[in-house]
């Protein structure tokens, strides 16, 4: 009776091990498909909303007040030209043709030609857009680039550190300058610092003016300032993020289990509380890089940095739409691209979000 | 026998009529319980609106009154110094006040307004103009909004009526989110459902049973965005698009005289002044961020740490 009930007793432990293996690799299959059907349809609506932003930017150049082909060419612009400039604007088809032969050149490189240099005299001056945008979006890239490498370091470094020296004083003194950095204009800083760094101290030149040829070395220097500028506006963000979600973090009970077991406070932030805070931190430094993508403009027209935000205000001044048009399609792409890598950043690192209910 | 007997009893305690404040006293009480960044934050604004208010009064010349002397230094007669054409900078930061601080209000209510009241339509519907409205919300945030309102403005033009319509839109967006967001919580308390028994409209339920009930959140939200506002309109008139000359505005001020930042070594003065409308939205930014702060906590308890 004894053997026969261990047997079974075994026999059972043995169906239950073979039964609890099988499941678990389901499951393990079921949460990745849930996370990656999270993640592509995340990435389908990114692009449902690139398709429908790219339609609003392309429907305004129909939503233009009176007959533009005039105000464009000028008051003694002849029939023919007037005829011309519409067919070659293709207003001479229904919308949605225009707009799918639009997005299709967009898709390949062609961005349409720029309003300027065209006259009534029919005569054609102008630029292709993508000549005048492409060089410049490399500038602004490189501004965005330089000023992420000295942010982010900077802002992880100071929120950690604010968040470790909780309520000192260089808790207070940190909080207190970040806050004053968020509500003010980033002209203003932009300016107060162009005062102290390139007026009074000449450190820096005031003025970014870089072009093609100008060497790397000389670049950095240059952009010194309008970077410098950007900084201080999303280290703010980044920092007073960074600190709240770690201090959040510290409130729960393994953090307190952690302390009870005697380990360090540099040991419980960096060990235990830094893991789990990896994917608000990130949530939030993509948002910022997407925020710098508007930051860029006022702080290009301070410094006068021939990028695109600079190229985009001069065209929205003399109404040249192709140009406004590009520059806002690259903008809105870059800034619903980043805002798409935050959330994947956040599904991924997110370990609730691997077991759906 | 008229005087008070001089033993306390619990009888006369609990038999004597408790004293109700009155609205004057119990604001009274609240404003004493203010901390002092609220406190600085109130008077600073205070301020700007009497300024605003009296600019007629307080302004020593006419807003675009040229004089000979163009960027002529700070005097008794130019307080400030004169700007690039020669109007006193002084009186332009008065009347500055009024233009910027004006068309930011009017923004902002009427974003509320458009925002506030399509919340409450979607937070009470919950069916095809729910989703109608939140998806299309969802695309216009796709866009950053200085962005939209930089092309938009290049279509319909630089004046003060599309500038306020522009950004009222765009901003109303934020204010549609947060108040279906409220209101959704409340529209489906008993009483709401009571009030559509009884056969009241759309309107009604609205106004009466739901918006009295989420003012806490939405007025600590006029103040955010009314900052936000603020500092767009006045980024956008710093660009050369927002605000026309010759009316006087803080952003374009900053652009007109940046120029004298370059002299600094010779002329302090004349370096700060074109400083002087930035920190005058800096301040009022800050202001209004711990009036905000100090309200949130009033209302809600809410702390950002702790």
């Amino acid at each position: 009776m004894a053997n026969n009930a261990l047997t079974a007793s075994c026999s059972v432990r043995n169906f239950k091990k073979i039964d609890g293996t099988r499941p678990s690799v389901k499951q393990g299959n079921a949460r990745l498909n849930a996370v990656l059907a999270t993640i592509l349809k995340r990435l389908g609506l990114g692009l449902a909303t690139l398709f429908v932003v790219s339609g609003i930017i392309f429907s305004s150049i129909s939503m233009l007040p009176g007959d533009f082909s005039e105000a464009v060419l000028g008051q003694a612009a002849t029939q023919e030209t007037v005829a011309a400039f519409r067919k070659e604007l293709g207003l001479d088809k229904s919308a949605p043709v225009r707009y799918f032969e639009w997005v299709g050149s967009v898709l390949q490189g062609d961005l349409g030609t720029s309003f300027s240099g065209r006259n009534a005299s029919g005569q054609d001056r102008s630029r292709q857009v993508s000549d005048l945008v492409m060089p410049r979006l490399w500038n602004t890239l490189f501004l965005a680039g330089v000023t992420a490498l000295i942010a982010v370091p900077l802002a992880l470094f100071l929120g950690l550190t604010a968040a470790l020296y909780r309520n000192t004083a260089y808790d207070r003194i940190v909080n207190a300058l970040t806050l004053t950095t968020i509500s003010t204009p980033e002209f203003f800083v932009a300016y107060i610092l162009i005062l102290f760094l390139a007026s009074l101290w000449p450190v820096f030149p005031s003025l970014a003016n870089i072009d093609a040829t100008t060497d790397l070395g000389e670049r950095l220097y240059r952009v010194a300032l309008p970077a410098l500028t950007l900084t201080l506006v999303i280290v703010a963000h980044m920092m007073r993020m960074t600190r709240a979600a770690i201090i959040n973090l510290l409130a729960s009970p393994y953090i307190e289990m952690a302390r009870l077991k005697g380990a360090s406070q540099s040991e419980i932030i960096l060990k235990h509380a830094l893991p789990n805070a990896w994917s608000p931190i990130a949530t939030v430094i993509a948002f910022n890089l997407a925020y710098l993508v508007v930051g860029v403009v006022v702080v290009e027209v301070v410094f006068v940095y021939p990028g695109i935000g600079q190229l985009m205000v001069d065209a929205v001044t003399s109404r040249d739409i192709p140009v406004v048009q590009a520059c806002a399609l690259i903008f809105a792409a870059t800034y619903i691209l980043l805002n798409l890598t935050a959330d994947i950043i956040g599904i991924v690192t997110n370990p609730r979000l691997l077991h759906p209910r | 026998m008229s005087e008070q007997p001089e033993t306390y009893t619990a009888a006369a305690e609990v038999g004597a009529v408790r004293k109700r404040r009155t609205r004057l006293e119990r604001a009274g009480l609240l404003l004493k319980s203010a901390p002092p960044s609220a406190w600085f934050g109130m008077i600073v604004v205070t301020l700007y609106i009497l300024v605003a208010i009296f600019a007629d009064v307080l302004a020593p010349y006419g807003e675009a009154e040229i004089h000979p002397a163009a960027f002529a230094p700070w005097s008794d007669e130019f307080f400030f110094g004169t700007d690039q054409i020669g109007r006193d900078v002084l009186t332009r930061l008065i009347y500055g006040a009024r233009n910027t601080m004006g068309i930011a209000l009017a923004t902002t209510f009427l974003s509320f307004l458009i925002g506030g009241g399509l919340g409450l339509a979607a937070a009470i519907n919950r069916s095809w103009l729910d989703q109608a409205l939140s998806r299309f919300v969802d695309v216009l945030m796709a866009i950053p909004s200085l962005i939209f309102a930089l092309m938009l403005l290049s279509i319909f033009g630089s004046t003060i009526t599309s500038l306020i319509l522009i950004i009222a839109v765009l901003d109303s967006t934020r204010v549609f989110r947060l108040t279906r967001a409220v209101a959704v919580n409340v529209a489906v308390m008993d009483y709401v459902e009571a009030a559509k028994l009884r056969g009241e409209g759309l309107s009604w339920i609205m106004r009466r049973e739901i918006l009295p009930n989420i003012m806490p959140p939405l007025v600590a939200e006029f103040g955010l965005r009314f900052c936000f506002v603020f500092l767009t309109i006045a980024a956008l008139s710093f660009l050369g698009v927002g605000i026309q000359p010759p009316t006087a505005d803080w952003g374009s001020m900053v652009r007109a005289n940046a120029s004298l930042i370059q002299f600094a070594k010779y002329d302090m003065t004349a370096a700060i002044t074109p400083l002087l409308p930035a920190a005058a939205i800096a301040l009022l930014t800050v202001a209004v961020n711990f009036i905000v702060d100090w309200f949130l906590q009033k209302t809600s308890g809410l702390r950002d740490d702790k």
